[in-house]
């Protein structure tokens, strides 16, 4: 088990103070310019030490345990742009992660502690047009040429794309094809031969930016590599593991949220004669929700105990990513339907994180792959 | 330089729990936090320290059963220590009696150049503690302070006004009010909540302050309070079309305010 100290308690009201004033304080400006400050929001944020709370301390970090991240991503999952809170994350626990575990010290001096300062802004790259589920179909290629690489390709669907300065690429370094023969390199976005080919227009996370990258002839020191060359893709399978478990601990903030707001609405919205939230079918739908909520918060506790003790959450995280995914669909759409047309115009909450929320069953692994790895982790069969 | 800070730890806002009708006093028997009024002393007090370049800020706090999580907020901001009067005996202490408890918790908390706090608490309200722990402690007391200068054992403060603002200057040791949102209060960082964990916290009881139980508490309050009532519903706003000449209606309901 975990145990919440006077400490946990300090942090959560930090995190929830800096989304309130550094996020949710501008968060429909940004959402409606479709895109937000990353370097200002992240400076904040790394100021006080949150986007490298379990790092060594050598390069900025906290040297916390990891109950901190779990803390962490739940208040920023309560915030109203959840694009943001997305983009925060992906600073803190998708581009990062395997640079500090794999990653050389002059590599982690020069990117890292900038990176969790919140002076550089960060990317995964790791999706392309013709390999997202299947991660080990991905065709970038780095080829050797002296002490650099020369990369050629593109990545496709790439957080913080617009603004970042560095990207953790995951391309092929080989030609043994498969999940064989890749490596992570950090790419600074100077590099020559790096290039945004386009923004994407999506349905939700709008205050984030999302892009298309197009590598052609970029040049890389091979000292950029993080970790063994080859041994990019396992590397990237752990870092996966950060990824799916900081999707699940805001879902946790974010259905809190989102549960909290219905019944308050649905308190003071009055139909036939009495409050909406009078009516048992309403209740029992919200009591529902609420039950797999503390389920999911149990469960991640576990990971996190999982975690601390230097266990494989592996199954965990998959667990986490795939149900949180689903009971945040499941709160988004109750929200839109019990607010009525309320829920349905840009005025209110619910619009944003009914089309928010629906990422999460296909961003970071969609809701098959989840499924896919579990039957592949029990004896279901395949 | 060492600066005191008063902070009062005060039942959350967002869930301020209720008044018990027999003491007609807040319950506080649940988890509390820094006073957000007493943030700006705190911040000012770290600013001066830190242009004075040596130093320490020292938090004093009277509160019921040992409650640190408040003084922990701005330990972690970057205070060096707290003291903490937490007794039983203070149950119902009025402002008179809390300045006398606050007085004598200063004089344990060390050579002080100056004692800041906030203009009045955000649970209370009454507006006149500072004054009496000036008088108590026999120092110069100046009130509403927005900005805070110390040039050699001189303090010059600006006074806010309706007006304006005052420039005024006495020695020091000093007490100071300082207004609310006339500094940004830092975040505690990470490490400052890490690092507040071990920062000493003297507690202490009245019998170690040397305090009569008979002068504080229920006991000791001259004041009393002889009813609570539900305050007035707020009227409702008044709506102004623009026609295009809205905005002279706008600026006479400020004027009317005194805020332009
Ligand atoms: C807003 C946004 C931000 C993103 N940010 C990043 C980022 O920063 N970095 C990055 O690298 N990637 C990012 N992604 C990419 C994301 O990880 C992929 O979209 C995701 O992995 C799915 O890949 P795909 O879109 O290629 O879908 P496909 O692989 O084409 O899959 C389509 C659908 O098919 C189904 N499916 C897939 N495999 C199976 C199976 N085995 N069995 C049954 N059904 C299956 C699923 O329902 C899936 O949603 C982002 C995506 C979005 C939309």
């Amino acid at each position: 088990m975990i145990e919440f100290r006077e400490e946990h308690h300090q942090f959560r009201a930090l995190i929830r103070d800096l989304v309130d004033n550094e996020i949710n304080a501008n968060a429909d400006e940004w959402e409606a310019a479709g895109e937000f400050p990353a370097h200002q929001v992240f400076k904040a944020f790394g100021s006080v030490g949150a986007l490298g709370i379990e790092y060594d301390p050598e390069y900025g970090g906290g040297g916390a345990e990891h109950t901190f991240t779990m803390i962490f991503g739940e208040e920023i999952g309560r915030s109203s742009s959840l694009g943001i809170a997305m983009a925060l994350a992906v600073q803190s626990d998708m581009a990062t992660p395997a640079l500090h575990s794999f990653g050389s010290h002059e590599l982690k001096d020069k990117y890292l502690t900038p990176a969790v300062a919140g002076d550089m802004v960060t990317a995964i790259g790791v999706s392309e047009p013709d390999a997202g589920s299947d991660v080990a179909a991905l065709r970038t290629r780095a080829v050797r040429d002296g002490d650099e690489w020369i990369i050629n390709g593109s990545k496709l669907w790439i957080t913080n794309g617009l603004q970042a300065d560095w990207v953790c690429l995951l391309v092929r370094t080989s030609d043994e094809g498969g999940y064989k023969g890749m490596s992570q390199i950090v790419v600074p976005t100077t590099s020559e031969g790096f290039s945004v080919s386009r923004k994407l227009d999506k349905l939700g996370m709008r205050a984030s930016d999302t892009a298309e990258l197009i590598f052609t002839d970029m040049r890389v020191p091979v000292s950029n590599t993080i970790g063994e060359v080859g041994r990019g893709f396992q590397q990237q399978m752990n870092q996966f593991q950060n990824e799916r478990m900081i999707a699940a601990y805001q879902m946790v903030g974010a259905v809190e949220t989102a549960l909290e707001r219905t019944a308050q609405y649905l308190k003071e919205r009055n139909a036939f004669g009495s409050p909406l939230l009078a009516n048992q079918a309403i209740q029992y739908e919200l009591a529902e929700i609420s039950a797999h909520l503390e389920v999911l918060r149990h469960h991640n506790w576990a990971a996190v105990a999982a975690f601390n003790a230097g266990a494989d959450i592996t199954r965990h995280a998959t667990v986490a990513k795939l149900l949180s995914a689903r009971l945040a669909r499941r709160m988004a759409d109750a929200a839109v339907q019990y607010h009525g047309g309320m829920g349905y115009v840009e005025d209110n909450w619910p619009a944003r994180f009914f089309r928010d929320t629906r990422l999460w069953s296909i961003g970071g692994g969609a809701d098959e792959v989840m499924l896919r790895t579990l039957a592949r982790l029990d004896p279901i069969g395949a | 330089m060492n600066v005191v800070v008063c902070v009062k730890q005060i039942p959350d806002p967002a869930d301020p729990g209720a008044l018990d009708p027999n003491t007609k006093t807040l319950k506080r028997d649940g988890k509390l936090i820094l006073d957000e009024s007493d943030s700006y002393g705190v911040e000012m007090a770290l600013q001066l320290v830190d242009a004075a370049g040596s130093g320490e800020v020292t938090l004093v706090s009277m509160a019921p059963n040992g409650e640190v999580s408040g003084l922990r907020t701005a330990l972690a901001m970057g205070a060096a220590k707290a003291v903490l009067v937490s007794d039983d005996a203070l149950a119902g202490s009025d402002a008179l009696g809390t300045s006398k408890v606050l007085a004598k918790a200063i004089a344990r908390a060390g050579e002080a150049d100056l004692i800041l706090t906030a203009t009045e608490s955000s649970d209370g309200y009454t507006g006149t503690v500072p004054e009496q722990i000036a008088e108590l402690l026999q120092l110069p007391s100046v009130t509403f302070a927005k900005e805070i200068a110390v040039d050699g054992s001189t303090l010059k403060v600006q006074r806010q006004t309706e007006a304006g603002y005052d420039e005024v200057e006495c020695p020091l040791p000093a007490v100071v009010s300082v207004t609310a949102g006339v500094v940004e209060p830092r975040y505690p960082s990470f490490k400052g909540i890490m690092a507040a964990k071990s920062k000493p916290v003297d507690q202490v009881t009245i019998a170690d302050l040397g305090i009569d139980a008979a002068s504080v508490g229920w006991a000791g309050a001259g004041q009393e309070i002889v009813e609570i009532a539900q305050a007035e519903a707020r009227e409702a706003g008044t709506i102004i079309e623009d026609d295009g000449e809205a905005f002279a209606q706008v600026v006479k309901f400020l004027d009317d305010l005194k805020v332009v």
